[in-house]
C-alpha cells in the first residue's frame, strides 16, 4: 500500500528526515515514536502534502508516486490525517463541511452523492458510537472546540470518509483516559484487511488500547528500531536514550 | 482567438451582446436629448419639466471626488443616453408579443419570461438597456391592487402616485449622479403596494446593459403602503467589453406605517478583464425612508460583478419604532474596486438600526467599507449595531473601514465592531487534506464568512449568490 524509500526532508536547510524507510501493507498497523523533534509530524506532513518541504527520495502509494498528487487528491485516493491541531474555520458548520468532504471524495469513488437526510443519518450513528454530542455538529468547525473535542471531530471525519491508509498524528495527546478509550475503539472498530494505520505518538498508554502490528522509533529522522508492541513497553520504562546511542 | 473568448466567457459567463437592431437618442447631454427620452416615453409635460429643472441643478454641481476609487474622467457628451432594441420601441402588450431575440437573451440569464416557463413565485420586469421590455405577472398581482410595472408606464398611468414620491427621498437636487439620474433616467421599476396588503410573491427587476457607449440610468421607486409587505431582488449583468460603461441608479422606497420594504440586491455587472480593462461603473444612490411608526426596511446586498461599485443603500429612520437593516458582500477580484457601505439616519424615537458588512478583497482589488450612523437630537433611545468583517486573499489587495459615526443624544445606544482576517494556509491545508480543491476550499471558507448575509436573501436566489461568491473568486489562490 505506502512504500516509502530513502526519504529525506528539510525545512529551511535543516533536516528533519534522513533517508527513512518504511512499507505498510494493507491491514497494517503501525506505530511510529519518538522524542519530540525527531521527524514524526513531518512524515505525517509529507504523506499529506503539506507544503514548504524540501523532499527527496521516494513514496510510492498504491503503486503510483505520491509525491507527485496534489493534496486533495491524495485525500480522494484514501489517504486520511487526522491532524495533530486541528484547524478552525470560522464562518464553516462542521455538518456542512464534513457532507462536503464527503461528497467529493464519494463522487471520486464514483458513489452517489449523499442528500442531507442520508448524511445526517449517517452522522447520528457515527458520532453517537463516538459519543459526539451532536450540537457540537451544528457549530463552526473546531471554532471553541475543547481539545478533546477537536480530536474527537477528527476520528469522526475518519469513520465516515472511510480512508484507506490512516495516518494519526498525536491524536492521543490532550486526551483524558475516558476520551482516549473512545477514540481507540473508533480506530479499532475501522481496522479491516485492507486498510492501514500509521499512528504517531509519544506514549505507550494508545497502545493498551489499540494493538499495532509494529512499532518503530524514530530518531535524528531515521528509524532507529523496528519491534512488535512490547517494543513499545520498553520504550516507557527506558525513554529513548538507549536507542539513540545506536 | 477562440479558445481565448472561451477562456474570458468562462469567467464571465453572461458577457455575450445580443445583436438586435436600436433606437438611440443622439450622442450626448443636453435638452434636446432629455426631450427625446421624454417624448418617446410619451411623458406627461410635468414629467419633462421635473426633468429639465434637475438638468439645470446639473449644470451647478461638480462630480463628488471624495471616494476611494478613482477613474478617469467621464465625458458625459460622448455617452448615448438612451438605447432601445427597436422591436420594444413600444411596449408590446403581451409577452407573446416581446421579441424572440430579448426572450432568448433572459432565457441565457437564467430569467425565462415566457408564460409557461415564468419562475414560480416571482413575478419579473426585464429591463434591457433603456427599456423595460416585459413584466410577468402582471394580473395576479393587479387582482390584489399591487402595481408592479415599468417607472415609464407609471408615470403614465398612476401620475398621482408618481408625483407625491418621485424625489420625495432622493430629491433632484441630491449629488451629482443623482441629480443627472433625474434629468436622464430611462427606466425600471415602480411598486405600490396598498394598505393592509402583503405581496404574494417576490418582485424583481433583471437590469441588462446590452448596447454599447450607453450608459444605463435606471430608477426605481418602491412604495409600501400602512401594513403591507414587499419583498423585492434586482439583478444585472452586462456584455464584456474593453470600455467601461456606466450605470448609475437612482432608487427610492417609501415605508409607511407598519410597512416593511425588504430589498435585496445581486450585482453581477461585468467587473472587467483580470488586467482590469473595462467592465461597468456602478455609482448608485439607494434611500429608503421609514416614514410611518413601526417601519422597516431591509437592504441586502450582494456585490461581485462592476469594475467600480460605489453605493450607499441608507435608510432614513423618520417613524417612531422604524428599524433599518443593511447587510452587504462585497467582493472584489482583480482588479476591481469598491467603495461601499450604508448611512443610517435616526430621526425618529426608538429607531433602530443593524449593518452587517462583509468585504471580501483578492488579486489586486480594493474594498473599502464606509458608512455612516448619524442619531438626531430627537430620537431618544436610538440603537444601531454596525459589524464589518473584511477578508482578504493574498497580499496585493487592500480592506479599509472607515466609519462615521455622529451623536447628538445621549440616551442612544451605538455598537461599532469590525474584524480583518486572511484565509490561512492552514485553512486551506485543512480543506485540501479532505478531499476539497482550492476553489472549493475557497469557495467554502468565504461562503462561511458571508453566512449572515446570504441568509437574508429570499430563498430562491441564496443558491444562485453562494455560487456567484464562488465563481467571483475563482483563480484568486494560486
Amino acid at each position: 500500500m505506502l512504500n516509502i524509500s530513502n526519504l529525506s526532508a528539510s525545512i529551511d536547510d535543516k533536516n528533519i528526515l534522513r533517508n527513512f524507510n518504511l512499507k505498510i501493507k494493507p491491514g497494517e498497523v503501525h506505530t511510529i515514536m519518538g522524542p519530540n523533534g525527531s521527524g514524526k509530524s513531518t512524515l505525517a506532513n509529507i504523506l499529506s502534502g503539506r507544503k514548504g518541504y524540501k523532499v527527496e527520495g521516494q513514496v510510492f502509494y498504491e503503486g503510483k508516486n505520491l509525491l507527485e498528487i496534489p493534496i486533495e487528491e491524495r485525500a480522494q485516493k484514501g489517504i486520511f490525517l487526522a491532524f495533530q491541531y486541528p484547524t478552525e474555520i470560522p464562518g464553516v458548520n462542521t455538518n456542512n463541511f464534513l457532507k462536503t468532504s464527503l461528497n467529493t471524495i464519494r463522487k471520486f469513488r464514483g458513489l452517489k452523492e449523499l442528500d442531507s437526510l442520508e448524511f445526517l443519518k449517517l452522522v447520528k450513528e457515527k458520532s453517537k458510537n463516538l459519543k459526539i454530542e451532536e450540537k457540537i455538529l451544528s457549530r463552526q468547525l473546531n471554532v471553541g472546540f475543547s481539545g478533546g473535542e477537536k480530536k474527537k471531530n477528527e476520528i469522526l471525519q475518519m469513520t465516515i470518509l472511510e480512508p484507506k491508509l490512516v495516518i494519526l498524528d498525536e491524536t492521543d495527546s490532550g486526551l483524558d483516559i475516558d476520551a482516549l478509550r473512545i477514540v481507540s475503539e473508533g480506530v479499532n472498530s475501522l481496522r479491516s484487511a485492507n486498510r492501514s494505520f500509521l499512528i504517531i505518538t509519544h506514549y505507550q498508554r494508545l497502545l493498551d488500547y489499540i494493538k499495532p502490528d509494529f512499532v518503530h522509533v524514530l530518531v535524528n529522522g531515521k528509524v532507529a528500531k523496528t519491534g512488535s508492541s512490547s517494543l513499545a513497553q520498553e520504550l516507557e520504562k527506558d525513554g529513548y536514550e538507549n536507542v539513540t546511542t545506536e | 482567438m477562440k479558445q481565448q473568448e472561451l477562456e474570458k466567457s468562462k469567467e464571465y459567463k453572461y458577457g455575450f451582446t445580443t445583436d438586435i437592431e436600436n433606437i438611440k437618442a443622439p450622442k450626448g447631454l443636453n435638452e434636446d436629448v432629455i426631450k427625446f427620452i421624454s417624448n418617446i416615453k410619451k411623458e406627461p409635460k410635468w414629467m419633462l419639466d421635473w426633468r429639465l429643472k434637475a438638468f439645470k441643478r446639473l449644470k451647478n454641481l461638480k462630480e463628488p471626488n471624495w471616494q476611494k476609487p478613482k477613474y478617469p474622467k467621464i465625458d458625459y457628451q460622448d455617452l448615448y443616453y438612451y438605447s432601445a432594441p427597436k422591436s420594444a420601441a413600444d411596449k408590446p402588450k403581451s409577452l407573446d408579443e416581446v421579441d424572440p431575440k430579448l426572450i432568448e437573451t433572459y432565457k441565457k440569464l437564467g430569467i425565462p419570461l415566457q408564460e409557461q416557463k415564468k419562475l414560480s413565485g416571482i413575478a419579473v420586469d426585464a429591463v434591457f438597456d433603456s427599456v423595460s421590455v416585459a413584466t410577468t405577472f402582471k394580473e395576479e398581482l393587479t387582482k390584489k391592487g399591487i402595481i408592479f410595472c415599468p417607472i415609464s408606464e407609471a408615470i403614465r398611468n398612476h401620475p398621482e402616485l408618481v408625483k407625491k414620491y418621485l424625489g420625495s427621498v432622493i430629491p433632484i437636487t441630491d449629488h451629482y449622479f443623482a441629480t443627472l439620474n433625474s434629468a436622464v433616467f430611462t427606466d425600471g421599476s415602480f411598486v405600490y403596494i396598498p394598505e393592509g396588503v402583503r405581496c404574494p410573491m417576490e418582485l424583481s427587476t433583471y437590469f441588462r446593459i446590452n448596447a454599447s457607449e450607453t450608459g444605463q440610468f435606471e430608477r426605481t421607486l418602491i412604495i409600501a403602503d400602512k401594513g403591507s409587505y414587499v419583498s423585492y431582488l434586482e439583478g444585472c449583468s452586462a456584455p464584456m467589453r474593453d470600455e467601461n460603461q456606466l450605470h448609475a441608479a437612482n432608487v427610492e422606497l417609501v415605508a409607511l406605517d407598519d410597512a416593511e420594504i425588504k430589498y435585496s440586491t445581486v450585482q453581477n455587472w461585468y467587473p472587467g478583464d483580470k488586467d482590469g480593462k473595462g467592465g461597468i461603473y456602478n455609482f448608485v444612490t439607494k434611500r429608503g425612508i421609514c416614514k410611518g411608526k413601526n417601519s422597516k426596511i431591509s437592504w441586502t446586498q450582494v456585490e461581485t460583478g462592476s469594475a467600480i461599485t460605489w453605493k450607499y443603500p441608507s435608510c432614513i429612520l423618520q417613524g417612531d419604532n422604524s428599524v433599518g437593516e443593511f447587510y452587504s458582500i462585497a467582493i472584489t477580484n482583480n482588479h476591481q474596486k469598491a467603495d461601499t457601505g450604508t448611512k443610517m439616519i435616526h430621526l425618529g424615537k426608538n429607531t433602530k438600526s443593524k449593518i452587517i458588512s462583509k468585504g471580501i478583497s483578492a488579486g489586486f482589488a480594493d474594498n473599502t467599507y464606509r458608512g455612516l450612523v448619524r442619531i438626531s437630537s430627537k430620537a431618544n433611545k436610538a440603537r444601531n449595531y454596525t459589524q464589518c468583517d473584511s477578508l482578504l486573499m493574498g497580499n496585493k489587495c487592500g480592506a479599509h473601514t472607515i466609519p462615521y459615526i455622529e451623536n447628538k443624544n445621549s440616551t442612544a445606544n451605538i455598537e461599532h465592531e469590525a474584524t480583518t482576517s486572511k484565509i490561512s494556509e492552514e485553512q486551506l491545508f485543512y480543506c485540501n487534506q479532505r478531499g476539497l480543491n482550492q476553489e472549493e476550499a475557497v469557495s467554502l471558507i468565504v461562503n462561511g464568512f458571508c453566512k449572515e448575509v446570504l441568509q437574508q436573501l429570499p430563498m430562491e436566489f441564496a443558491v444562485e449568490a453562494q455560487k456567484l461568491v464562488g465563481i467571483s473568486l475563482e483563480g484568486s489562490v494560486g
